[in-house]
């Protein structure tokens, strides 16, 4: 499948539809999600006939493109029922079948309840920002937990020195696989501008 | 929630040692049919804890044949791999609950989804 054509797929999934501020509920635009997946695809071979966890997953457009792409099974972990509704529904229009999705709180799972269960793990975490500091990196500790080979994720390229750091210390490889611009369009009240691009960095993080 | 999710599934409530494998207690169960991919099927087996699927099979009565035992080379058994498919992906849990095995807490399954959302005091 080319790049274009995932990317056009992955506009029919419906977004939230009312984001909650808690959850830093920000939407993965179709485009990011495309890249993101059309390189852990093509470039890491990490999606097809792989188990695939996507954490915090939201409405679902990261495990439906791995689905698309020809996950065995991908499953979908988020902590709210409104979203995961909404996932429910995209999947069944996309007629998909190899996705699977449990609610639960990612940041209150254990390092042992899933460990290694997963060949890849796929996230678009909350950048832990205002009421959610540090929420990014539990994220990414409970990811590398459940990966056997890689964990692919999104962090602000501000964090990147500090995230460096950690993966460092827990003796994981990390990669940033390509800087992107993330067009937050202006979901809550307190943003003044229609949209804000922030620097994130797509990361790939293995086991040397 | 397909057999493959709940074989991966621990109830994990504050002070619980063995959350494993949860009791599914189901009201309804559907068969849906996926595309088989014995390659996939193939490198799950030896990831899977056997015992605790075919248990989970048995209780929803989709046992399909499956042995206590796992058979040897069953990489080269379609049939086998069939069957081992069917259960893994095909069997969807789709109302009822999940009962932690020591605890007894029940986590509710709604609309194919199983909720393991802890209270504050569980966690």
């Amino acid at each position: 499948m080319k790049l274009k054509e995932l990317e056009s797929c992955l506009q029919q999934v419906d977004a939230f539809e009312d984001p909650k501020l808690l959850l830093e509920q920000y939407p993965t635009s179709p485009h990011i999600a495309a890249c993101m997946l059309y390189t852990i695809h093509n470039t890491f071979d990490d999606i097809e006939n792989k188990i695939v966890a996507d954490l915090g997953c939201g409405c679902g457009v990261l495990s439906i493109g791995a689905a698309v792409l020809g996950a065995g099974l991908c499953i979908g972990f988020d902590i709210d029922e409104d979203a995961l509704a909404t996932f429910k529904i995209n999947t069944e229009e996309f007629e998909l079948t190899n996705i699977d999705m449990v609610q639960c709180d990612v940041c209150n799972l254990e390092q042992s309840v899933f460990a290694k269960k997963f060949d890849t793990v796929i996230m678009n975490p909350p950048f832990g920002t205002k009421h959610n500091k540090g929420m990014d990196m539990q994220f990414l500790k409970t990811a590398l937990s459940m990966a056997r080979t890689a964990v692919y994720s999104l962090h602000k390229t501000s964090t990147r020195e500090h995230i460096q750091k950690k993966a460092s210390d827990w003796n994981v490889k990390m990669q940033v696989v390509a800087e992107l611009r993330y067009d937050l369009p202006a979901s809550y009240k307190f943003h003044k501008k229609k949209s804000v691009d922030i620097e994130v960095d797509f990361i790939r993080f293995s086991f040397s | 929630m397909k057999l493959l999710t709940h074989n991966m599934l621990t109830s994990h409530v504050k002070g619980v040692v063995k959350g494993y494998p949860l009791l599914i207690k189901a009201t309804e169960v559907k068969v849906n049919e996926v595309e088989f991919n014995p390659q996939f099927v193939s490198r799950m087996i030896p990831k899977l804890e056997w015992t605790a699927l075919v248990q989970a099979a048995q209780g929803l009565g989709h046992l399909n044949d499956l042995p206590n035992e796992l058979v040897p080379d069953y990489e080269k058994n379609e049939e086998f791999l069939r069957k081992v498919h069917r259960v893994l992906l095909e069997v969807e849990v789709l109302e009822g609950c999940l009962q932690c095995p020591e605890s007894g807490r029940e986590f509710p399954i709604s609309k194919g989804v199983p909720n393991m959302l802890l209270n504050e005091d569980e966690t």
